[in-house]
């Protein structure tokens, strides 16, 4: 999983996609997993990393990060 | 050579020391769907290699442009392009005697035939400019590009030439729904039926004549880029801008510049493959299940966005000027990514001395 090279990000939570000129808002946790996907983290660091840092249960994470790649994806802002 | 020189000894040298072009402009029409003009004109005002005085060609007492008096210096009215160049030329050289001109910039595509006819004998006046060959021009028309795109290996979507209803039916037999109806120079309808697809011939082709364009829909993202060719092969700047905001007539009210290569390498392709003299505004579609850059049109001028070029850093129109003057520069290397324009209508409170000038005497 990594994101597109042309994708820019702030720590707002403002994400740019600078090859088709679209921009879209995320929440922290967002802003926390794009961060990870940048840094070439895998799922299962990117999972670790987000278990530490919110109280949650592993499965509903894994359930909420899956969702929130699919919509990276969806938008164009994953590599193929 | 000659030329250059002869313009080099002929332009004034402002008090900074910069000379001095007097340049003219078509496109004043700064309407809900803009003309390039005064996009244009702002480029020209922000060039770093000259000043410059503008001379504003109008077709319409009510051109914006022609009120505008930051913008345009003076104005003149000139004929259509129906009236014949003939009488075009006879207006320039009439405008020409006033002004002295060192450059034109036409920015209609209506009006280039004209303006390309009676290049030759403006040379022999003086007078500059960075036009397309007829070939060039005639090559991209709507109902060619097909051949266009086979003949420089670039994808375009299958289209045909439509003159009658009756042919229309018979063509449409052809494509799939939904189709693109496009009038000659401007209008553009998506088709989902037959009725639909005849609704818009009979609309489009009152308003522009005949031939109605068929074309296949790509389904994808729509792209453009504005670009200007040296007339030797040469890309000498190309920015890439998708629209963020439509109006409902299909116009861009806002966009915002893109840093996707392969729509440069798109323009650089055509460009090196034509040698394109002039502006030029590449109209694309990506298609969403392939990723295929499909050639929808190519607008012989520069668009009226091109102003977005200038606030990228690429001052298109001055680069045009320069290199209608003869002289040699170098490409554009970069341009901003992520750049945005917007536009606004202003209402300007004009004095009717100037209507009225415009409407008796045909300048201002």
């Amino acid at each position: 999983m990594k994101l597109k090279n042309d994708v820019a990000t702030s720590e707002s939570g403002f994400v740019f996609n600078a090859a088709r000129g679209e921009s879209f808002t995320t929440n922290p946790i967002g802003v926390d997993i794009i961060r990870l996907l940048k840094e070439k983290k895998e799922i299962a660091d990117i999972l670790e990393s987000l278990e530490q840092q919110y109280e949650i249960d592993a499965a509903t994470l894994e359930k909420d990060l899956y969702d929130f790649l699919k919509i990276l994806k969806q938008y164009n802002l994953l590599e193929e | 050579m000659n030329n250059q020189i002869q313009t080099l000894t002929k332009t004034m040298k402002t008090g900074n020391g910069r000379r001095k072009l007097t340049i003219a402009v078509t496109g004043l029409n700064n309407i809900d769907s803009p003309g390039p003009g005064i996009p244009v004109i702002r480029g020209l005002k922000e060039a770093a290699s000259f000043d410059v005085r503008i001379v504003g060609l109008a077709y319409e007492n009510l051109e914006p442009g022609i009120y505008m008096h930051d913008m345009v210096d003076k104005a003149y009215q000139i004929p259509y392009p129906t009236v014949g160049h003939d009488t075009l030329l006879a207006r320039i050289e009439y405008i020409h005697a006033q002004e002295k001109l060192d450059v034109i910039i036409p920015n209609f595509d209506a009006e280039l035939y004209s303006f390309i006819k009676i290049q030759p004998r403006l040379e022999q006046l003086g007078i500059h400019m960075l036009l397309p060959t007829l070939e060039q021009f005639d090559a991209r028309l709507k109902g060619k590009l097909f051949e266009f795109g086979e003949k420089y290996d670039i994808e375009v979507p299958k289209s045909s030439e439509v003159f009658s209803v009756d042919e229309l039916a018979e063509k449409l037999k052809k494509y799939e729904y939904p189709v693109a109806i496009k009038g000659k120079f401007y209008e553009a309808g998506i088709a989902y039926s037959y009725e639909q697809a005849k609704s818009y011939f009979h609309k489009i082709g009152a308003k522009w004549g005949t031939p109605i364009i068929i074309q296949e829909f790509i389904k994808g993202q729509e792209l453009n880029v504005t670009a200007l060719g040296d007339g030797k092969g040469r890309t000498i700047g190309a920015v890439p801008m998708r629209k963020t905001y439509i109006t409902d007539s299909g116009k861009g009210w806002a966009g915002i510049s893109l840093g996707d290569p392969s729509l440069v390498k798109m323009a650089e392709k055509l460009i090196s493959k034509t040698k394109w003299a002039g502006g030029l505004e590449l109209e694309l579609i990506k298609e969403e299940k392939t990723g295929k850059i499909y050639l929808i049109e190519i607008n012989p001028r520069f668009p009226a966005w091109v102003y977005l070029a200038v606030g990228c850093g690429q001052n298109h129109p001055e680069a045009l000027v320069r290199m209608a003057l003869g002289e040699k520069i170098a490409p554009f290397k970069k341009f901003d990514v992520g750049k945005m324009f917007i536009r606004y209508s202003y209402d300007m409170i004009c004095d009717m001395a100037d209507f009225k000038k415009m409407a008796i005497d045909g300048e201002r």
